[in-house]
């Protein structure tokens, strides 16, 4: 399992062994959302390119899009959140995972922000 | 992913709370000229159920106080609304809107007769044009002896829920005796301060008028009570969602009626036309009706309903359009305001709702969501 990957819309991506990548929203970003009510997921087989939108997640206040950080296929969704989406704001970069996708131009992942990266990102802002 | 207000600061009015709420780590937003507490830490969640459950305290001071005196205060202010002001007793509030000529609102409004003189409060984004405006029509008048002052050295604040009245008694025994819809002059300790019995969130509570260099004190003297939370604007705003009530901008406004809007109570005597603009057009529709009803919406489900959203019959023509809509926290499901032809304005009627190219179910329901619980007289 690597280290997590960021993106400037306040997704993070975690790449994982077998070549997939699992994707979620940053601890800032459900903190800047409030109480997430409402996580609307793509359906799985889903082919998108990056940055097409892929899921919208809606807090109390405000409705945020969520695109695709890479290109590639949704493999599996985070069902529990259709029940459970104050998970998001309890557990955003656990629990809160969104989807897994497959990686289909490896060369995107240069394109991400690693930690530290997003770290000044963040305090630029 | 996130859109951030880009209005410059600097450019931005503070209310005499402001360096509370920063001391009390509120999300500060722009809002209406001011810089306003959108939420704390606590989360808008937490903060309307604590609300509901024991006593939010609001900044409000954005809002517009404005005195009117004189012997033809009254009767100046009645030419202008539809609502008699005649009748109301020293210590009452009253409810009203000022009219515009199509018979449409220019503010939404709460007067209290103080014995001397009335006190208005008026919506932030209006106060500037109500002052205006009121200003111009007493010129008009110009052989009424009726003075305007607009109180901009009184802060204003809400305390709300159900242990309200509990705790301002603690500081204020004398406040015991007002009813839902009273007020008047009371000191809090040594703080002179107006108060009223009503509030914006369908619980028992007061909004407090209190000098500009008082405010902070009061605040802090009310916060001492562990039951008293700060409350931000977004939880205000789910919590008059759930009462029912009309945000001057998105559920009424120039173009939409009182009769419209559903706030047709407000007109006391459905059978003497008043004075006020656009009389005989907001009397037309208490004859006649009207083609568009403001109602409440909620659905199987938990896609928000958001303001904008077209509300669509079984045939999919356009049946309304939403003007307020959220999550509902003390239901737990999504709630909304819309304008609905009337055919469909009726409680129970079957609608349906786009949200990105899908259709939902939505079913007409009757105002408020949650049951107001005021403490009135009898």
């Amino acid at each position: 399992m690597s280290e997590l990957k960021f993106t400037e819309d306040h997704e993070w991506i975690r790449l994982e062994d077998d070549g997939t990548a699992t994707v979620g929203i940053t601890d800032y970003a459900q903190e800047q959302l409030g109480d997430v009510v409402y996580v609307e997921l793509p359906e799985v087989g889903r082919e998108l390119g990056k940055d097409d939108e892929v899921a919208v997640v809606e807090s109390v206040k405000a409705a945020g899009e969520i695109k695709m950080p890479l290109s590639g296929t949704v493999l599996s969704i985070n069902e529990s959140l259709e029940d459970e989406p104050e998970t998001v704001n309890a557990d955003p970069e656990g629990n809160g995972w969104f989807m897994t996708i497959s990686v289909n131009n490896p060369e995107e992942v240069d394109t991400l922000m690693d930690d530290s990266a997003y770290n000044e990102f963040l305090g630029g802002l | 992913m996130i859109n951030n207000n880009t209005d410059k600061p600097s450019q931005l009015k503070k209310t005499p709370l402001y360096d509370l709420h920063c001391e009390q780590g509120a999300r500060m937003v722009p809002f209406a000229g001011y810089e306003m507490p959108v939420s704390y830490p606590l989360g808008i969640k937490q903060e309307h159920l604590h609300c509901r459950t024991q006593a939010g305290l609001f900044d409000i001071s954005h809002m517009g106080q404005i005195r009117l005196q004189g012997k033809q205060a009254v009767s100046v202010l009645e030419s202008l609304i539809p609502s008699k002001i005649s009748d109301l007793q020293t210590g009452q509030q009253k409810y009203s809107v000022l009219s515009n000529d199509r018979g449409g609102i220019l503010d939404d409004i709460m007067v209290t007769n103080m014995g001397d003189h009335l006190l208005l409060v008026v919506n932030a984004a209006c106060k500037h044009e109500d002052v205006e405006y009121l200003q111009s029509m007493m010129r008009d008048m110009s052989n009424e002896d009726c003075q305007l002052e607009f109180l901009q050295d009184k802060a204003l604040m809400a305390l709300q829920g159900p242990a309200a009245a509990s705790v301002l008694e603690e500081f204020s025994p004398e406040t015991a005796r007002l009813h839902f819809m009273q007020g008047g002059a009371f000191n809090i300790r040594d703080i002179p301060c107006v108060i009223n019995r009503c509030g914006y969130t369908g619980e028992d509570g007061f909004e407090i008028s209190i000098p500009v260099g008082r405010a902070e004190d009061l605040a802090r003297l009310l916060l001492k009570n562990d039951k008293v939370r700060m409350i931000g604007l977004g939880a205000r705003d789910t919590l008059r969602l759930e009462a029912g009530f009309c945000l001057y901008g998105h559920d009424i406004g120039p173009e939409t009626s009182p009769v419209e809007a559903a706030i047709e109570w407000i007109i006391a005597d459905k059978t003497n036309k008043s004075s006020c603009p656009g009389a005989e057009i907001i009397w037309q529709q208490l004859a006649s009706g009207v083609t568009r009803r403001r109602v409440g919406l909620m659905m199987q489900g938990k896609v928000p309903l958001r303001e904008g959203m077209d509300v669509l019959d079984d045939s999919g023509q356009l049946a309304g359009c939403i003007t307020s809509g959220g999550f509902s926290p003390t239901l737990g499901k999504p709630i909304a305001m819309a304008y609905i032809k009337s055919e469909f304005a009726n409680t129970g009627s079957q609608l349906q709702v786009n949200i990105r190219n899908k259709n939902y179910q939505v079913e007409t329901v009757a105002l408020p969501f949650v049951k107001h619980r005021y403490h009135r007289s009898n």
